[in-house]
């Protein structure tokens, strides 16, 4: 492979994306993988550490937004999202979208019955002997 | 297109692409809608995980005493190494550099199977103590081991114990004593139906405790073992393919313009990092 070959190889990956509007050849840089991955490693740090507190009603949404920003973390810089098609985007969230108002509607509904349902409970342990 | 993979110089050119940017971006797209399918797959599960939770959170507080947090938060560290090995072996088939493709190709499969061994040891801890799917569950003493605060906050367990400080009165009061089990047991009956506060606490270990409430702990496993298998099962899959990228890479077929395998994978590789970033709180962080 002659130097020009090599250099075209090397820089193939941008001149490719040059070609589109979106880039979809976009190379990660070694401080950006590395400094994504030192995020996500203090993330989860963190979750573990707030988990060992009691914060009642705060445990669960604190939890899910520690998880949901290494979420978007892992599509944006290591899926590539950020700079990939929108296309792309579009279609995973709104899948996400789809996932939300799946669990939302659930919970909406079930709510409905917390009522009822804890009642029976403590009419089923206080009839034991 | 003389041949039947047409393009001359260019092997892995599918004759019914014009270009190497038609086949990637097909590709691409292809990936994507794989991917919007498994988030859809497992929301399933997730939707049975909120409903039962809400439903039943003393459950959750209980059970997932059973599940280590130190090997869930090594496994998920394995799984986020192997996410940064994986979007790095992109970068090296997209600027040509075979040696470190292979390299980081191998060490995310090395990181895959120390995920799946370290599973291994959970699951057979679970299958050990009777901690098992469906109507397998049959746990021995001690299955639920404790976390913390001694014996009694085991036994008496409030739907939301940081709204209901007595809770906690009793637990340590309990933990305190002689005789820890006994006293806790003592105090339990009279809390177990406690309506001050909306909060129903369930003695679990209380032999008077009726079997058809003691049983929604095996409906916790039910979804714990549904979960992290197929969870586990993406991860098995997973292995198949980059195996299948390792040989390739090593036989040189990645280039600069043709990477589109390893891309590919990677993405379906670091969905099942993303579901994991939610089991791992889901299951494990409860209390």
């Amino acid at each position: 492979m002659s130097h020009s070959e090599q250099t075209a190889a090397q820089h193939g990956a941008h001149a490719h994306g040059d070609d589109h509007a979106h880039g979809s050849h976009h190379v990660l840089p070694r401080w950006l993988l590395l400094g994504t991955w030192a995020a996500l490693m203090s993330l989860t740090g963190l979750t573990v550490f707030s988990a060992q507190y009691h914060l009642g009603a705060f445990d669960v949404p604190i939890a899910m937004t520690i998880a949901t920003i290494k979420g978007l973390l892992v599509m944006l810089i290591f899926m590539h999202l950020a700079w990939d098609k929108g296309f792309h985007s579009v279609l995973i969230f709104g899948s996400l979208l789809f996932v939300w108002l799946f669990v939302g509607f659930l919970l909406i509904d079930r709510g409905q019955y917390q009522g009822s349902k804890t009642q029976f409970d403590r009419d089923v342990i206080q009839s034991q002997p | 297109m003389s041949h039947d993979h047409g393009h001359g110089d260019k092997p892995f050119l599918a004759h019914h692409f014009e270009d190497e940017d038609h086949q990637f971006d097909s590709g691409k797209l292809g990936i994507w809608v794989f991917l919007v399918t498994e988030i859809l797959f497992f929301s399933g599960l997730f939707c049975a995980y909120a409903i039962y939770r809400s439903m039943h959170p003393e459950v959750f507080v209980f059970a997932s005493k059973a599940l280590d947090t130190k090997w869930g938060a090594i496994n998920t560290c394995v799984l986020l190494f192997s996410s940064l090995t994986a979007a790095w072996a992109v970068r090296n088939a997209q600027l040509g550099q075979k040696n470190r493709l292979v390299m980081n190709l191998a060490l995310t499969i090395a990181c895959a199977f120390g995920f799946m061994g370290i599973k291994y040891v959970e699951y057979t801890h679970k299958f050990h103590v009777g901690l098992k799917p469906g109507d397998l569950y049959a746990p021995v003493e001690g299955a639920y081991p404790e976390k913390g605060h001694g014996h009694a906050r085991a036994v008496t367990v409030a739907l939301d114990h940081s709204a209901d400080p007595e809770a906690h009165d009793v637990a340590h009061e309990a933990g305190a004593g002689e005789h820890p089990v006994q006293e806790a047991h003592a105090a339990a009956p009279e809390h177990a139906a406690d309506g001050e506060h909306g909060h129903t606490m369930v003695p679990w270990d209380d032999p008077r405790v009726p079997t058809e409430i003691k049983n929604r702990l095996k409906i916790f496993f039910g979804i714990y073992f549904c979960m992290t298998g197929l969870h586990g099962i993406h991860v098995l899959l997973g292995i198949v393919v980059f195996f299948w990228l390792l040989g390739r890479a090593i036989r040189g077929h990645f280039t600069p313009t043709y990477y589109g395998p390893v891309d590919f994978s990677a993405l379906y590789w670091h969905l099942v990092d993303l579901i994991w970033i939610y089991l791992f709180p889901l299951l494990y962080l409860i209390h």
